[in-house]
């Protein structure tokens, strides 16, 4: 690194200009290898035939047009979608928490953090959780259905519930997530508006719709985006809980990526990369969304 | 305040406040209640069929087995190896970075900033096999190295966001009068600026040490034997090992969880700050 | 800086890569993660070093699902001298990418298209030997003994006597038949004895190669066969939801009485309380008159990867595998029965049952996920578990098997 200045040479004229780009570069040149590169190359390699040992063979749009017609990958994006419906509740039930936490009572920074303890755990541990939970004979959950409806639903090998069950999983984690970011938005809001608000006899839900929540939107916004995030990428749960299973009822598409180019079954890479590629294009819509929010944050600055 | 403080609500209410939070607590945690007793519980009690009762007998035991006949604490030790070394290049490599992004306007300033951005939400699986592939081909596939030349790349980008706006936040000024002063650029990233980012590097350390321990994903892509294996796809492939045998599984589940909750214990505040930037205005 | 330190990594690995291994030794790759499995591979090694202390073997032992996926990494990017697989199918992928070694002169000096006779077929491709089998193990149908004596029922050897069998069970509040498929290999036992069975080996060997249509009136009999079981609720409820392991405390428990596994389901059988005499071993029934008894009984085996370095010594390696002596005792630690017919029989009453059983075995089929290839195996397996909970759904699941077999058999 050119700390020295001593001769006033080309570096001293130039710094200004080349220092932007000596920083940069070691960051930006890992980030371009390892994550910028290989979107290209994914893309390129969905349109090949390859098992990841001979050699590729380009194949056009065959893998699109195969996937098109399998049934797996409408399982999974019907379940993706679901996912991601499902899995913005954790927004609202984020923003529960955090209003019924957002007291100054005697050890509530306890409460709160033990309440925001299912994030920090990671995803394996989640899933093993809940695969007990909901195990048949000797699970909590099993055994609590039992004791309300009196017969046993084994939820994780039922397709009609066994994506339901694996969202409630990631909820857990995912509120805690946003229950915080609105722990957060609650401390920072305006104190001057609350009370003229309250002046106006603006109380309990009026007040919450139209002062407070205006005032979260930032915390909201965030909540979204890791919300959506995270439900587009549920692969450790799935992975964990059922493996796609039931006959796979429970697949997500990034799940079923992962089986085709790279698990015991498969070794389908190009295939696989379509299904990266197809996943990828619906989370651009997102991350376009994101990126265009944060450019006219940029112009406001 | 919003919602109006307990202290002013009437007596009953605030003694059903009182009550009430402990109840919630329960129920919420009771997944993680339920594994924790259960790790506790002697293997006896489970063959008996007592799953929910008080356990005959509190069995540390499932504990010691659990690092006597499986090779967790290795695997611990490699989760160690990946994630400090990633937490140290990320955290290094962002500071650069965000300095060079918040400081200088250049003319690919922002879509440089935007790659970063967007990088860091695109799915795994497109970057799956090229970066297999890349691990493979430089030997590192099975390896901790692998992991965390990887790992330190991807977190780079959300660090990088991370820094660049919270650099943004410092008072130019400074910076300006140093160069007035004919400061190098470099001594003023070393001597002003990185002081400053202090909480912002404890901030970061934190998240990035609880992202990368708690990955699963690249660990079961990127290794497979287990002399590299960190502990969430270790106790994965444990489980395999151990099923029906659910007094370890709970064990191993609990230790595995252990570093980051201390961690996220010990360093609450940065933890939060670091969560939640952006959640408010400014 | 961790950059530097990184490249430095690199730099140093790719070094580290490029040297060759030592001449005497032989760097062995495996999957026997489980106790069992690993000690008597560490008598292997150290029984072989004792005999040829010039060859130095250093094994990498991996956890038993993953190694089957990092064998496809190692064998291109960092061959060992001899590694761990199975025979039939399974390895036909890595003989037709040059990925594994020819090793028929192994067999031809040891005379061991004598001794492996009954797993020769299964290691060959293209006329060539292309590894060394050491253990297999039999598959048939497990049974409490004591149970079937108080309900009067005696080991069925027909569909007929199965059936009656299962009603018995039922009408006494017992599930005849245990199974767990949440992994879903079970069911694939079940698929391979009732098309063995019903239609034989031959077909069964069609079918697994793609030249059957899952359409076919025969595969069809085969689920029609399995639905006799199925609709009436012979097998245990909820078997979706759990592993095969988690299924035996209710035969413990007696809450089933039968069990259609490989022979490695006695040890945990005996591990939850049942003893010896309580369990029963039974050959799976006939089902279509005069077709000869074919069993499952999946191989493992050992093989040369085409880009080992010391080739030589593993082949010293490989024969000593193959040899009398070594099958027997490795055998005799894993519970399993040798492939070489020249080594020492079984005491254990299980494997000298199973013994007898496979060495009368009209052909021996290595199980439905090593005799078809992966990519259907998968498919047909989902297949079955969905059979198995939704028996009338039957037409649109061999649909959607035809559909997957049209695709993967190009």
């Amino acid at each position: 690194m050119p700390t020295n200045s001593q001769p006033a040479g080309f570096w001293k004229r130039n710094q200004m200009k080349i220092a932007p780009y000596v920083f940069l570069a070691p960051g930006a040149l890992m980030f371009l290898i390892y994550v910028l590169i290989p979107i290209v190359q994914s893309i390129w390699i969905s349109f090949q035939d390859w098992d990841g040992l001979g050699p590729k063979t380009w194949v056009g749009l065959a893998n699109y047009v195969e996937l098109l017609d399998d049934d797996t990958f409408y399982v999974a994006l019907k379940n993706n979608l679901l996912w991601l419906g499902l899995y913005l509740l954790a927004i609202p039930m984020g923003l529960a928490a955090a209003l019924f936490l957002n007291q100054n009572v005697w050890g509530i920074r306890l409460y709160k953090s033990l309440f925001f303890f299912p994030f920090v755990i990671s995803q394996v541990v989640v899933g093993l959780m809940f695969t007990w939970f909901y195990a048949p004979d000797f699970g909590l959950f099993s055994q609590a259905i039992k004791w309300l409806t009196g017969s046993e639903v084994a939820i994780l090998a039922d397709e009609r519930y066994v994506t339901y069950g694996i969202i409630a999983a990631g909820l857990w984690p995912q509120t805690a997530y946003c229950m915080i970011l609105y722990l957060t938005g609650l401390n920072n809001l305006n104190a001057e508006q609350i009370e003229a608000a309250r002046m106006d006899n603006a109380r309990g839900w009026r007040l919450l719709r139209h002062v407070i929540l205006p005032q979260l939107a930032p915390a909201t916004f965030i909540a979204m985006v890791v919300t959506v995030i995270g439900a587009l990428r549920s692969f450790d749960l799935v992975s964990i809980m059922t493996a796609g299973g039931p006959y796979g009822s429970s697949q997500v598409l990034s799940y079923f990526m992962y089986e085709q180019a790279l698990s015991e079954y498969g070794y389908r890479m190009g295939y696989g990369a379509a299904i990266a590629v197809v996943l990828f294009l619906i989370m651009m819509v997102f991350i376009t969304l994101f990126i265009v929010r944060m450019i006219a944050q940029e112009r406001n600055r | 305040m919003f919602p109006t403080p307990i202290q002013k609500a009437s007596g009953p209410t605030r003694l059903a406040y009182q009550i009430a939070l402990p109840i919630a607590l329960v129920i919420w945690l009771f997944p993680l209640i339920g594994v924790a007793v259960t790790s506790l519980r002697p293997a006896s009690d489970l063959a008996a069929g007592n799953y929910f009762g008080v356990p005959s007998s509190i069995a540390f035991e499932n504990y010691a087995a659990v690092f006597r006949d499986s090779p967790i604490g290795w695997y611990i030790l490699n989760s160690f190896k990946v994630t400090i070394p990633t937490v140290i290049g990320a955290v290094g490599l962002s500071c650069l970075t965000g300095f060079a992004l918040a400081v200088y306007g250049f003319r690919a300033n922002l879509w440089v900033f935007f790659a970063f951005v967007a990088g860091n939400f695109i799915p795994f699986q497109i970057l799956m096999v090229p970066v297999r592939d890349l691990t493979l081909k430089a030997g590192l596939y099975d390896s901790t190295l692998g992991l965390v030349l990887f790992h330190v790349a991807f977190q780079t980008g959300f660090c990088t966001l991370f820094m660049r706006n919270f650099i943004k936040g410092m008072p130019f000024a400074l910076i300006e009068s140093a160069r007035v002063e004919g400061v190098s650029e470099w001594q003023i990233f070393r001597h002003i600026v990185l002081p400053l980012m202090r909480p912002a590097i404890a901030a970061l350390s934190v998240l990035v040490f609880t992202f990368v321990w708690n990955d699963y994903f690249w660990a079961t892509v990127l290794v497979q034997g287990q002399h590299a294996m960190p502990v969430t796809a270790g106790l994965y492939a444990l489980n395999g090992q151990w099923v029906a045998a659910w007094h370890l599984v709970s064990a191993g589940s609990i230790v595995a969880a252990l570093p980051p909750v201390l961690m996220f214990f010990l360093m609450q505040r940065h933890f939060i700050a670091g969560l939640t930037l952006g959640a408010t205005k400014g | 800086m961790t950059l530097t330190k990184a490249l430095t990594g690199l730099a140093l690995s790719a070094f580290l890569m490029g040297t060759a291994a030592f001449a005497g030794e032989i760097t062995i790759n495996s999957d026997q993660s489980d106790p069992t499995p690993k000690k008597a591979m560490e008598e292997l090694i150290a029984d072989f070093q004792a005999k040829y202390p010039d060859i130095t073997v250093k094994w990498n032992n991996f956890d038993h699902e993953g190694y089957k996926a990092a064998i496809r990494n190692f064998l291109t990017a960092d061959p060992p001298d001899v590694a761990a697989w199975y025979a039939g199918n399974r390895m036909e992928p890595f003989v037709k990418a040059g990925l594994f070694e020819d090793v028929s002169d192994v067999w031809a000096a040891n005379g061991l298209d004598d001794q492996l006779k009954s797993a020769a077929s299964s290691m060959t491709i293209d006329g060539k030997k292309w590894g060394v089998p050491y253990t297999y193990y039999q598959w048939g149908i497990y049974y409490r003994k004591d149970l079937f004596e108080q309900n009067g029922i005696t080991a069925p050897k027909n569909w007929a006597e199965l059936l009656g069998a299962c009603e018995k069970l039922k009408a006494a509040g017992i599930a005849p038949f245990a199974i767990g498929t949440k992994a879903l290999w079970p069911t694939a036992g079940w698929f391979d004895y009732l098309d063995l069975r019903v239609n034989g080996y031959e077909f069964h060997m069609d079918l697994t190669a793609g030249k059957i249509p899952y359409t076919d009136p025969r595969v069809k009999a085969v689920f029609e066969k399995w639905a006799e079981l199925v609709k009436p609720g012979y097998f245990i409820e909820n078997h979706a939801a759990i592993d095969w392991q988690d299924a035996i405390p209710q035969m413990v428990q007696g809450k089933a009485a039968m069990y259609l596994m490989g022979n490695f389901a006695v040890a945990t059988m005996k591990d939850g309380g049942l003893t010896e005499d309580q369990i029963g071993f039974m050959q799976f029934p006939e089902i279509t008159a005069g077709i000869p008894m074919s069993e499952d009984a999946p191989t493992d085996t050992f093989h040369i990867p085409a880009g080992a370095k010391n080739k030589a010594d593993a082949k010293t390696f490989l024969a000593y595998l193959a040899s009398p002596e070594a099958q027997a005792k490795m055998n005799a630690t894993l519970g399993q029965l040798p492939v070489n017919n020249q080594a020492a029989k079984p005491t254990d009453t299980f494997l000298e049952a199973g013994f007898t059983m496979l060495s009368n075995a009209h052909a021996l089929a290595q199980f439905y996920d090593r005799d078809a290839p992966a990519e259907m195996a998968k498919a047909g397996m989902e297949g079955f578990q969905e059979f198995m909970v939704k028996p009338d759904d039957l037409d649109r699941i061999l649909e959607r098997l035809e559909k997957i077999r049209a695709k993967v058999y190009k």
